[in-house]
């Protein structure tokens, strides 16, 4: 059942000398709803463009449904539904001219045009505007002939850079569904930089920051992460930490001022009751003790820092 | 393929009001001219019958006609151009051809014969009207047929550079001036007279004009149409190059 739909290797993006995108390596297999994050220029819109082959790496190879992009472009991109960051519409065209001529671009038999087009727009809610020119069309709807026109041939590997941006939040919903049903039977590749969304709709993760891959997980693997939780502790005078290495349960203690501590541990086995009396006991004055639930976000800044921390120490 | 591409070109062309101010623009401007030739030949009619070997109506009529036109299509042919390239990858629907099962090939040829079409559409106007003097006179038809066939290997030449500037330049307009530059310059090339009056032979054999006279003229000349032919096939594999190019930079 996973057969291999994309397999990029060592991919290297260069702008100049600037580096947007350094040897990232993935893959995709049918069935996989595969989340791409980052925040702002780290290189996502680079590699999906590169997967389409609308920009040659500069170093590395992609192979799209076994083929090579650059040896069998045409054969590799009759796999591929893209949705660029703008959608790519001819404004002065109807919705029903402009999936026609995009169902004429990628080859369809000329008996199955119609079908496909009722499909795609059925699809994406757009039966009640398909005489209506592009241009009159609201962002949301211009969006959604965006996802209409990337799976109107009904491609193996659909690749979506930023597909809710300006929905409304029901559109979104509805997009964030359609992607899912999507996922059963196609490889969707999925960008984005709101992570609730990867939640929702994405089975699996990747992180992608200063052009470098660093995180790489399923869904489950990052829910996995996010059952640690944390809690914030103040006292009034300082603690000694080395008291606290008796409890099994805490992962690590950060200092973040002088009496202000985050205590990491495991989410199945809460050691507030036991963190509570050491610190009563010992008379250190408990003054807060919080529950932090980590979120995403705290996953992706603890990541994303992490990284360039690290990277400021090498240098 | 091509053709789907063609078509959708042409379309987009006749859906904004462009290509219909274009065509009646410049079937007026030629009516007119039409007309004043038909004056003149009528003024010297009388003359002209009295001369061993004058000129004969497809000279005096057809011929200023056709080199008027082709003067006037070099003014218009970039304004067509301009928009084939840049402005798509300007509205970003570039993305569109590129991540379609398409060769640079077919993008190219398709945007190409796509705008030769309307092209070809004026050439046939312009051709109407000295026809349908055929109706109380008589033409030279070989000549004319000639500068048929002058005048469409013409605007191909000028479709091929202003689609090769399209994918150069940036912003339509640029792409505009710069063929509309490039054409004018090539045009006016055999101009130049050294200062013992003689001419360049090179110069001579590069410019537009001399090839697209010595056709006119009813001299079909395999040099004239290969130079055409050549010219519009640089061109046309420049602007692949281009579009390859657009993928490997940017």
């Amino acid at each position: 059942m996973s057969t291999l739909l994309i397999e990029a290797k060592n991919l290297s993006r260069y702008y100049d000398k600037h580096c947007a995108v350094n040897d990232v390596s993935f893959s995709l297999s049918q069935g996989e709803v595969l989340g791409f994050l980052g925040p702002n220029g780290a290189g996502k819109t680079t590699t999906m463009q590169m997967l389409c082959g609308n920009l040659a790496p500069s170093s590395g190879q992609i192979s799209i449904n076994g083929y090579d992009l650059l040896d069998q472009p045409k054969q590799a991109k009759q796999c591929l539904g893209y949705l660029p960051d703008t959608p790519p519409l001819y404004k002065d065209l109807t919705v029903n001219e402009f999936l026609q001529y995009c169902a004429k671009l990628h080859r369809l038999p000329f008996r199955e045009i119609d079908n496909a087009v009722n499909t795609a727009k059925a699809r994406c809610g757009l039966n009640d505007v398909a005489e209506r020119l592009i241009v009159n069309l609201s962002k949301g709807y211009q969006q959604r002939i965006g996802i209409a026109q990337a799976i109107l041939h009904n491609p193996e590997i659909i690749i979506l850079d930023e597909p809710t941006v300006g929905l409304d939040p029901i559109q979104i919903r509805e997009i964030r569904s359609l992607i899912k049903e999507l996922g059963t039977d196609h490889g969707v590749i999925l960008s984005t930089h709101i992570l609730p969304e990867v939640q929702a709709s994405c089975s699996h993760v990747q992180i992608i920051n200063q052009g470098k891959l660093i995180f790489k997980e399923t869904i489950d693997g990052l829910n996995q992460r996010m059952n640690t939780a944390t809690i914030k502790v103040v006292t009034r005078k300082p603690i000694d930490l080395n008291m606290f290495s008796a409890i099994s349960s805490i992962c690590s203690i950060e200092e973040i001022a002088i009496t202000r501590y985050l205590v990491h541990h495991h989410d199945h086995n809460n050691p507030t009751e036991q963190i509570a009396e050491i610190i009563v006991n010992a008379g250190w004055g408990i003054q807060e003790l919080t529950p932090i639930k980590k979120s995403m976000e705290d996953i992706f800044i603890s990541l994303t820092t992490e990284q360039a921390t690290s990277s400021a120490a090498e240098a | 393929m091509i053709f789907s591409i063609a078509s959708r070109e042409l379309k987009t062309l006749f859906l904004s009001p462009l290509a219909w101010s274009i065509l009646a623009v410049l079937q007026f401007i030629l009516a007119y001219l039409f007309l004043t030739q038909i004056e003149t030949f009528t003024a010297f009619q009388a003359r002209l019958a009295n001369i061993d070997n004058a000129p004969g109506l497809t000279d005096i009529i057809v011929l200023p006609l056709f080199g008027n036109a082709s003067i006037i299509l070099l003014l218009v042919t970039p304004m067509l151009t301009m928009r084939l390239v840049s402005e798509e990858r300007r509205n970003k629907t570039l993305s569109l051809l590129l991540s379609a099962p398409l060769s640079g090939t077919e993008i190219i040829l398709g945007k190409f014969f796509g705008i030769l079409a309307m092209l070809m559409l004026i050439v046939m106007m312009v051709s109407v009207m000295p026809l349908s003097l055929l109706i109380g006179a008589e033409l030279d038809l070989g000549k004319f047929a000639c500068n048929v066939l002058a005048l469409s290997l013409l605007v191909a030449a000028f479709a091929a550079l202003g689609l090769y500037m399209s994918c150069v330049a940036s912003h339509p307009t640029i792409a505009a001036i710069a063929s509309f530059g490039l054409l004018l310059l090539l045009w006016i090339l055999d101009w130049t007279t050294g200062l013992n009056g003689q001419q360049s032979e090179i110069l001579q054999y590069i410019s537009l004009l001399k090839h697209f006279q010595s056709i006119q003229s009813g001299l079909l000349n395999t040099v004239d149409v290969c130079y055409f032919l050549l010219f519009t096939s640089t061109f046309l594999i420049l602007s692949i190059r281009r579009l390859e190019h657009d993928r490997l930079q940017k």
